[in-house]
């Protein structure tokens, strides 16, 4: 339950005799002190705003701090029962990107990318932009148009991003950056119980007595989390962590499974083959509740131990171990993240570890189910109302007839206007490539940072005859367009975002956005004004289109009808589905086995291991898998600003083992067949031998996604980012780490820049920032 | 034992780095933190723990006890003070005094700056700040009792052996339950002086 000062009243409330238990005595705090969720110092002129994290998908409840001014300036923790005060680095230095020296102000232009970007009025830019758009599409067609939006906006905005592109543009090509994230936990899920989310909230983390975490790098991607997951071990709960390196979990894990990048589909056959051999299959829930049960069984009987053994390179005897633990455990739950779901076989690496806890039976149960990881804030909200390229609003499919005309009355438009399905993300920039796509509107998102393959996706950009770009601060991406608009940060707005429990949650508005800048709702509501649409999109704010969005969802699995503004800021957070306002939301799914498929079953499907896209040959014997640092969130635009999180991790590093002969700090150069780069070797025992790993919140020159592939799942269109072939070799020198471009006009925040030049590795031993002892 | 206090679990620590950007945030030395990570096993293994001031008690906290300017304020309440701004002279006898290398100067103010266990918080009722936020519990604030209360069987210490000498602490370490030693060797042997190796 969600504690807001206000509600509680002012901190008087508390009843205390200072005259008996001064501060700073023990009395005083025996005497009640002030609760650490209530504190608010009106004395001071400080108002404490409850909110949420803008950053990953554990969305930890926190205070901004606003000064008598109305600005925010700090940040205080806060009792969420999501993160009960907890923060993870980047949520403590989160704020500091509100009134950033960088924030763009004013909409920035230029005609062709000859010229700089210069700053213009509002006016200027958005005329130049209806006219681009105007023009590409009477020449080329409506799908000659794209939009790409981003899983870190509210729900309310990304609504908006499916809404504007389809009714406002009639492009059918419309997609976001959750593509890169977790689509593929989400078509596995949609194959095996037709919806769209983890089964079980956060909390049954702590009732579970075996954890299995699958390419889950808890303690950076999502510190917060790791909470739970101590919980558990204090309770006794086996902890087995299945991933290529030893993480800070990893390290404490009663199996840790080092195996090979892009095996996990193989290894999790074989843990089913053991389960089976054993006799450990819940046959009674399997019976009940399963549907293909039979195939996969067949299936796992091709997968022996030592089948896997060879395949992902680990003893056959840790097979066994983890088939026993989470079999034999009374009560069993498996999470994970990118490590399993960036690969070409993506989804189907999901679905194997979805057959392990249905064959099993821990589904469904307090402290027995599943669940993914999200990597962005709003990872699991971005796709549920419409800005992914085939669903529309409340998960609805883009080619189902009745659900096209359930949307088009909403819409007030005819089902013939509605465009067909578009591409994902990476096959867009494929089109930019090819002049399918001629303009493009980017929101929120960073795609010279984010994409694999730079090479192409900076060729596919610089092919567009007319880009935009909304952001906050001029990113790799933004500096390649014609047109950028200047947006709010998250403090400056209110709306919704789901996290990874898909727990609805509102963040509130903590100050008023600079001069100059606007919300992205009024960007694209005034676009669709100029370009004729605008009586779809007559919404005075956030609030208005949370009435639409939640209108659009009702009767559909993502139901949000019974989810409102008032309800979150009582409750907390809601978790979908929520059909009406007395309806107390969903946090556990198929308490009673059903599933959300016409029959009520899972639906186990049958996965065959194959091997990743990039193969291996004698240039290139290695495995490179890329990932995060806890200090920098994503593409690295938000946080590469932020003093203390550029001084914890300041450059990214190659992560290698000690047999390759590197010293700390040596210039490794790591070439793919997309390219080579110069990083410091970060040498440590925590990695396989044959494995490099590389974290990729830089750019170009000095970026992982240079070196990576993009091959795409062909279910999920994610990219495989986790593994590709590689080789090390010994270097010259190390290149400059880039600082990340400023808007003209505007000066670098100086103490950002520290360290930049250093040519000195990351110093902590596993890489993971440097520590401070000066 | 002690009363209210934090208490250091290394084995969750996952070297984050949230307690070194939370003590930036707190009002009495905003900016600037008083924590540090330390690795204890580089190269070889992710493990870390961060480094607070032990609060010592007995000896009553050596850091004041060499203070040639009595700058080092120790509460009753078992706090220790960093050195009060209008009495340092930034000697920097302090930081060769503390056992547990935790005080630090300023060179260009002259000044040192330490741990004070958050003393605008604590004294408010609240937890330190990297306490609050440790997102893993590797740095717990409260009552030995509400630790045991919430980890079952977790046995704390807070008494730390240098060669001779045994130095108490207000702030207590988290140790393996099935390895308890009393009191906990601080620090590493010495192995060179000098140049010199001195290994026995």
């Amino acid at each position: 339950m969600t504690a807001d000062p206000r509600a509680a009243g002012p901190s008087t409330a508390v009843p205390l005799d200072p005259a008996l238990a001064p501060p700073g005595t023990r009395g005083f705090r025996d005497a009640g002190g002030i609760p650490a969720d209530r504190w608010h110092a009106d004395q001071n002129g400080e108002t404490l705003v409850p909110t949420h994290c803008c950053f990953c998908g554990v969305q930890c409840g926190m205070y901004l701090r606003v000064d008598h001014g109305g600005k925010v300036f700090g940040v205080e923790p806060r009792n969420h029962d999501i993160n009960r005060m907890r923060l993870c680095p980047k949520g403590i230095n989160a704020y500091q990107q509100v009134n950033h020296p960088d924030r763009l102000t004013a909409p920035l232009m230029r005609r062709s990318r000859d010229e700089e970007l210069r700053e213009v009025s509002w006016d200027e830019a958005l005329d130049f932009t209806v006219s681009e758009i105007r023009r590409i599409q009477r020449e080329h067609g409506n799908d000659a148009f794209g939009v790409l939006g981003g899983a870190s906006l509210f729900s309310e905005k990304t609504y908006l991003v499916g809404k504007f592109a389809r009714v406002a543009l009639r492009t059918r090509h419309v997609d976001y950056n959750g593509r890169l994230c977790m689509v593929s936990a989400a078509g596995a899920n949609k194959l095996a119980f037709n919806i769209d989310r983890a089964g079980n909230p956060f909390s049954d983390i702590l009732l579970t007595d075996c954890l299995l975490l699958a390419g889950a790098n808890v303690g950076e991607c999502f510190p917060v989390l790791t909470q739970y997951v101590w919980g558990a071990r204090d309770r006794g709960a086996a902890l087995i962590v299945v991933d290529p390196r030893e993480t800070a979990v990893a390290r404490t894990a009663d199996i840790h499974v080092a195996l090979k990048p892009g095996t996990d589909s193989a290894f999790f056959n074989a843990v089913l083959n053991v389960v089976i051999e054993e006799g450990l299959t819940d046959e009674a829930f399997l019976a009940a509740h399963a549907d293909g049960w039979d195939e996969v069984k067949a299936n796992a009987a091709q997968y022996p131990p030592s089948r896997a053994a060879e395949i992902c390179g680990v003893p056959a005897e840790q097979v066994v171990q983890v088939a026993r633990a989470f079999a034999r455990a009374p009560k069993a739950m498996a999470f994970h993240a990118r490590g399993i779901e960036h690969h070409t076989q993506g989804v189907e690496n999901c679905l194997t570890v979805i057959n392990l806890c249905a064959a099993t039976g821990h589904l469904g149960k307090p402290g027995a189910g599943y669940g993914t990881l999200t990597g962005q804030g709003n990872g699991q909200g971005g796709r549920e109302h419409g800005q992914k390229s085939d669903l529309l609003p409340g998960g609805r499919s883009i080619l189902n007839e009745e659900h096209r005309r359930q949307i088009c009355e909403i819409w007030g438009i005819e089902e013939s206007e509605l465009p067909a399905a578009g591409t994902s993300m990476m096959e867009m920039v494929w089109q930019m490539q090819r002049r399918e796509i001629r303009g493009l509107i980017g929101i929120c998102n960073n795609p010279f940072v984010s994409l694999p393959n730079y090479a192409v996706v900076k060729d596919g950009y610089d092919a567009t005859e007319f880009h935009a770009q909304f952001d906050f601060f001029l990113s790799e991406t933004a500096a390649n367009a014609h047109v950028v608009f200047p947006v709010t940060v998250w403090a400056e707005d209110e709306g919704v975002m789901a996290n990874a429990e898909a727990r609805v949650v509102k963040h509130n508005k903590a100050q008023e956005p600079p001069s100059g800048v606007r919300t992205d709702t009024w960007v694209m509501c005034e676009l669709a004004r100029r370009l004729g649409a605008g009586d779809k999109f007559a919404f005075g704010g956030s609030r208005d289109v949370f009435d639409e969005l939640r209108r659009a969802s009702a009767g559909t699995v993502i139901d949000y009808s019974g989810i409102t503004y008032e309800r979150l800021e009582e409750t907390g957070g809601i978790a979908w589905p929520c059909p009406s306002t007395d309806h107390p939301g969903t946090p556990r799914l198929f308490e009673d086995g059903t599933t959300y498929h016409a029959d009520g079953k899972i639906h186990m499907q049958v996965v065959e291991w194959h091997p990743p896209a990039d193969p291996y040959d004698d240039e290139h014997p290695m495995s490179l898998t890329t990932g995060r640092t806890v200090a920098h969130f994503l593409s690295g635009n938000q946080t590469r600003r932020l003093g203390a999180l550029v001084e914890q991790t300041p450059r990214p590093w190659a992560e290698v083992h000690p047999s390759h002969g590197f010293r700390n700090g040596e210039p490794v150069r790591v070439v793919t067949r997309r390219g080579s780069e110069v990083f410091p070797a970060l040498v440590t025992e925590a990695i396989r031998p044959d494995t490099v790993f590389i974290p990729y919140h830089w750019p170009a020159p000095t970026s992982a996604n240079v070196l990576t592939i993009d091959a795409l799942d062909p279910r999920s269109k994610i990219p495989e980012y986790k593994v590709c072939a590689c080789r090390i070799e010994h270097a010259a020198a190390i290149d400059e780490v880039p600082a990340p471009p400023v808007a003209p006009g505007h000066v670098a925040y100086p103490e950002t820049q520290v360290s930049r030049t250093d040519p000195l590795p990351p110093t902590a031993p596993q890489g993971r920032g440097t520590s401070e002892r000066s | 034992m002690m009363g209210r206090t934090i208490f250091i679990d290394p084995g969750r620590c996952i070297g984050c780095q949230a307690c070194v950007s939370a003590c930036r945030e707190c009002d009495s030395h905003r900016g600037k933190s008083m924590i540090h990570l330390d690795y204890t096993d580089e190269g070889s293994s992710v493990a870390s723990l961060p480094t607070v001031c032990m609060h010592c008690e007995d000896p009553v906290a050596p850091c004041a006890e060499v203070c040639p300017a009595d700058a080092i304020l120790v509460t009753a309440d078992g706090v220790v003070q960093q050195a009060d701004t209008t009495r340092c002279i930034g000697c920097a006898n302090c930081v060769n005094a503390c056992p547990f290398g935790v005080p630090k100067i300023d060179l260009q103010a002259k000044l040192q700056m330490k741990c004070n266990l958050c003393y605008d918080r604590t004294a408010y009722g609240l937890a330190p700040m990297c306490a609050t936020v440790c997102p893993t519990g590797a740095l717990f604030y409260g009552t030995v009792e509400e630790l045991q209360a919430e980890r079952p069987g977790v046995q704390v210490a807070d008494t730390f052996v240098f060669g001779e000498s045994e130095v108490r602490t207000g702030v207590a370490m988290v140790v393996p339950a099935e390895r308890v030693r009393w009191p906990v060797p601080g620090g590493l042997p010495v192995v060179e002086i000098n140049g010199k190796d001195v290994r026995p």
